[in-house]
């Protein structure tokens, strides 16, 4: 495990600064879900087609989710293979429950 | 790795959270677990847009939801998201107290976000007499809200409990993948509410 | 340290407890065996009911409403108390084993998932003394299962939620311990095919058991806090709960099957001298087989009316569901052939399983052909058809691993000749009993009715299936007798008494407590073999001898798991008094409790010191 100890002070400076590096990202990825938010919200209040909005909505929280989990959550880093496979399957098990749910009870 | 290691605050790997095995299992446990929880809300989800329209009568989506405190709750959470990333950014840089003060935030928000949501229960209840029993709608919203609000409550109980247990000794590699794991808790309530706020109010209102 | 009293004698109050208080993935198979087990044969009991109840026309030996209770009591516990936590005995006793690891990732956790499945199976037995258990059938369907009176569903409802928390556990349990744990060597395709079966169902639960815990939720609040889910007069739809408990039932299925098929590719390799053929095709058909298992649930209600379209959709992808299986099939048959075969109890069961399975597998391509399934639905050709699945693939696969990994467990090898006699005795009474329901499902039999009329060409059938099911009955009690036998012989075997291939027989029988004194390194697939051929006579270790680190034991598990038995009895009586509610209170209060205490208290785990196990070495 002796790698992965940051036995020098530059190594640990060298990881900080790119922590901070990256931490900067976050702050931009949290303000374009600010921003993203904020359009769902006034699309819906300007009261334009359904038809038009609906899909956009859903794409837009996508997007907003996938900020979370690749960045917020770090799967964007490495270590995360299997559990991006686990989350993923779970992910396509609540696709099929979700679409069987809306599609296939009243017809 | 012999006990006095695991409480040694020195010498801290640079991702604490995984320098162990035990870290390791709980870091790759939690997120299975985060696997089936996305099942879990997609029975939800589903159940809830079957019956969205089944109002038995009573009050619908339309008539009862109000988009301005659902922006000031998403705004609320989303925020402690943030917040509990730079939590996670001072516990790799080692910093404790800087982490507690941010995940003191955290729970804050998450208070915030709970306040609004019972707030919301409230008035649905009296001012429209919107239960669980009037109608299968109402027992699809009450449930599907009510779970995610009941992982809100339990987050911010976890998180409280982890801050109160570790606040005189610090960080180790003991309680380092505990705190984690409890953030990466907070980032899928919000994942959920994501959903929540988009499926649930904004199309509800369409 | 003192850890070495392992062999000592200990009293029963000691023995006890450390039962109760256990970590150890061992004990925990044991607790898991002696728990299944015993809801085993009350399932048996209550099939034997069911069939004495049909072994004439218009019998009165139970009446209608008992009979309902007794055919969803049957169900349940098999699927749920019976065959789930056996298929956990022996991941528990041999995953571990096999990847070659001390323990499982999370001990504690273990301990948890047994503890709630054993208070989950008690609750849903408490109806039985409360004035009736569940009887709207094991699946529960509303609203006859909504509008069911006396609180049987209620206990069915509760029980089934916290044994499914503890399934739940126990699968990501497992899946952490594959991907974590496995020895230095031990890469993903080299793994004993029992231990990807293990891994492909641990994921199929992760996946399957959140919608049975929502629909038991969405059931629970119908039933006790008066939501209308499923209920039409308020706008409900009670065709959702049949598609959330399918969404689970139908992987469940292959959450049985998958264990049963590894089981079996471990005995028939092992006894046929060869290494598995098609090692890799196996791997590949595991992983498909749990893939299209979440494809198909829908095929359990091609009556309901979903349409033509959805219908065939789930049909088409249910029959290709036959390939893997019968790339299985023929895997198996390939393995066998120019093998060194070894008949023993064990591979008796592996050679009863392919003909049986692969009949089961034929009538499910017949049930899932949509069109053709409105005649067979709700017949006794689909109870037939299932038996052969289940009781032919999952409960043979059970009882083949009793006999293959009793030495394992326990250090002493069951007498081979009563387990024949139970083979012939069960593997007989099983086609006797199952095979003639196809004729009377397709003469029109409907499952689930408590009498039938004479005269109507139905009478020696169901006289034959009793004459079998007793015989089933009859093989059990052999292998009873042969388990009281062999434990009060208690003759000693070696570590590796089938000269057998996977890592678990490297260690003594039954292993100690750390498993692997150092960790072994694997070099191949089969990697005891692969040593055994080179000359070795057990595994080259891949670490110096250092100390090892093992978890604490722990009550806690127990009493969490009590605390929400408590609970549970709250949740079910305040729809009638709401003084009840604090029993819920408590009872929460007592989980949640010991929660916090889990979470607060530090749990280090101590360390056997390498001293010790040189010194234990020497003794």
């Amino acid at each position: 495990m002796a790698d992965k100890v940051s036995g020098t002070t530059d190594q640990f400076d060298f990881e900080k600064q790119k922590r901070k590096d990256e931490m900067k990202q976050q702050v931009i990825t949290f303000s374009l879900m600010i921003i993203f938010t904020i359009v769902a919200f006034s699309m819906v209040e300007a009261e334009l087609d359904k038809l038009f909005v609906i899909p956009v909505l859903l794409v837009l929280a996508a997007i907003q989710v996938g900020f979370q989990i690749y960045y917020f959550m770090h799967m964007s880093h490495k270590g995360h293979e299997i559990p991006a496979l686990m989350f993923y399957g779970g992910v396509f098990a609540a696709f099929l429950t979700i679409l069987a749910l809306v599609v296939l009870v009243w017809w | 790795m012999s006990e006095h290691d695991v409480l040694n605050p020195k010498h801290m790997p640079h991702d604490p959270e995984k320098a162990t095995l035990e870290g390791k299992n709980k870091f790759m446990g939690f997120w299975f677990f985060l696997g089936g929880e996305t099942v879990l809300f997609a029975s939800l989800f589903g159940t809830y847009l079957a019956l969205k329209d089944s109002t038995n009568g009573g009050s619908s989506s339309e008539e009862l939801f109000g988009l301005e405190l659902v922006f000031i709750m998403t705004m609320l959470l989303l925020t402690s998201s943030l917040t509990s990333v730079y939590a996670m950014y001072h516990m790799k840089n080692h910093d404790f107290k800087k982490m507690q003060i941010w995940l003191g935030i955290t729970v804050a928000l998450g208070l915030g976000f709970l306040g609004c949501e019972i707030y919301e229960f409230y008035h649905y209840i009296h001012g429209y007499e919107f239960t669980m029993r009037s109608s299968a709608f109402g027992s699809a919203f009450y449930t599907l809200v009510g779970f995610h609000g009941g992982h809100v409550v339990f987050g911010l109980l976890w998180i409280i409990a982890l801050m109160i247990r570790n606040a005189k000794r610090g960080l180790n590699l003991y309680n380092a993948p505990k705190f984690y794991i409890a953030s990466l808790y907070w980032h899928f309530i919000d994942v959920v509410w994501v959903f929540i706020f988009t499926v649930v109010y904004l199309m509800g209102v369409l | 340290m003192s850890t070495m009293v392992a062999t000592n004698k200990k009293g029963f109050g000691a023995t006890l407890w450390d039962y109760l208080t256990t970590v150890d993935h061992k004990k925990i198979a044991i607790l898991y065996l002696v728990a299944g087990g015993f809801f085993f044969i009350l399932g048996g009991l209550e099939a034997l009911a069911i069939r004495w109840q049909l072994v004439q026309p218009m019998n009165d030996f139970v009446s209608a409403g008992f009979y309902n209770e007794l055919i969803t009591m049957h169900g349940t516990t098999m699927i749920f108390l019976a065959a789930m936590p056996l298929i956990f005995a022996f991941m528990n006793a041999v995953v571990p084993l096999q990847i070659g690891a001390r323990d499982v990732a999370f001990p504690f956790l273990n301990s948890l998932g047994f503890w709630l499945f054993l208070f989950g199976g008690i609750m849903l037995n408490v109806g039985w003394f409360t004035g009736g258990a569940a009887d709207a059938g094991w699946t529960a369907y509303a609203p006859l299962s909504t509008t069911s009176l006396g609180e049987g569903v209620d206990y069915y409802v509760l029980g089934l939620q916290i044994s499914g928390a503890g399934t739940l556990i126990g699968g990501i349990n497992f899946l952490v311990t594959i991907v974590n744990m496995r020895a230095p060597g031990m890469t993903y395709m080299r793994m004993p095919l029992f231990t990807w079966t293990a891994f492909v169902a641990s994921a199929l639960i992760l996946f399957a058991f959140p919608a049975l815990t929502v629909g038991l939720f969405l059931m629970m609040f119908d039933r006790l806090f008066g939501a209308g889910f499923f209920d039409p007069a308020m706008g409900g739809n009670s065709v959702i709960w049949q598609h959330l408990f399918w969404i689970f039932g139908h992987p469940e299925v292959y959450i049985l099957a998958l264990p049963a098929f590894g089981i079996f590719s471990e005995i028939i390799s092992t006894f046929s001298k060869k290494r598995l053929f098609g090692y890799t095709a196996m791997v590949f058909a595991t992983v498909l087989i749990g893939f299209l298992g979440f494809m198909v649930w829908a095929h359990h209600m091609f009556t309901v009316g979903m349409g033509p379209a959805a219908n065939s959709i789930f049909a088409v992808a249910t029959m290709a569901i036959a390939v893997p299986t019968g790339i299985k099939i023929f895997n198996w048959l390939f393995t066998l052939w120019g093998g060194n075969i070894q008949i023993n109890t064990p591979m008796l069961w592996a050679l009863g399983f392919i003909p049986t399975f692969t009949l089961g597998g034929m009538t499910g391509v017949m049930v899932a052909a949509a069109s053709a399934d409105f005649q067979y639905h709700d017949t006794y050709f689909v109870v037939a058809h299932f038996h052969y699945v289940i009781v032919g693939g999952v409960v043979f696969a059970l009882l083949a691993g009793t006999h293959y990994w009793w030495p394992k467990m326990f250090g002493t090898i069951l007498d081979d000749k009563l387990g024949k006699i139970t083979f012939w005795l069960f593997f007989i009474g099983f086609h006797l009993t199952f095979f003639i329901q196809h004729f009377l499902g397709l003469m029109g039999m409907p499952r689930r009715y408590w009498v039938y009329l004479e005269g109507q060409g139905l009478d020696l059938g169901n006289l034959i299936s009793t004459i079998g099911a007793f015989l089933m009955g009859i093989g059990t009690i052999v292998l009873l007798i042969n388990i009281i036998k062999t434990s009060v012989k208690n003759e000693k075997v070696s570590g590796d008494p089938w000269d057998a291939r996977t890592l678990e027989w490297a260690i003594p029988s039954p292993p100690p407590f750390y498993n692997f004194k150092q960790l072994p390194l694997v070099r191949g697939l089969d990697p005891l073999w692969v040593e055994k051929t080179e000359g070795r006579k057990g595994m080259t270790p891949a670490e110096p001898l250092t100390d090892i680190h093992m978890p604490n034991n722990s009550f806690l598990p127990f009493v969490m798991s009590l605390g929400l038995f408590i609970a549970g009895f709250g949740f079910i009586y305040q729809k009638y008094d709401l003084s009840w509610l604090i029993v819920l209170f408590i009872g929460m209060g007592i989980t949640l409790g010991c929660m916090l205490i889990r979470s607060v208290k530090d749990d280090l785990g101590y360390h056997i010191h390498k001293e010790d196990l040189k010194k234990e070495a020497e003794e």
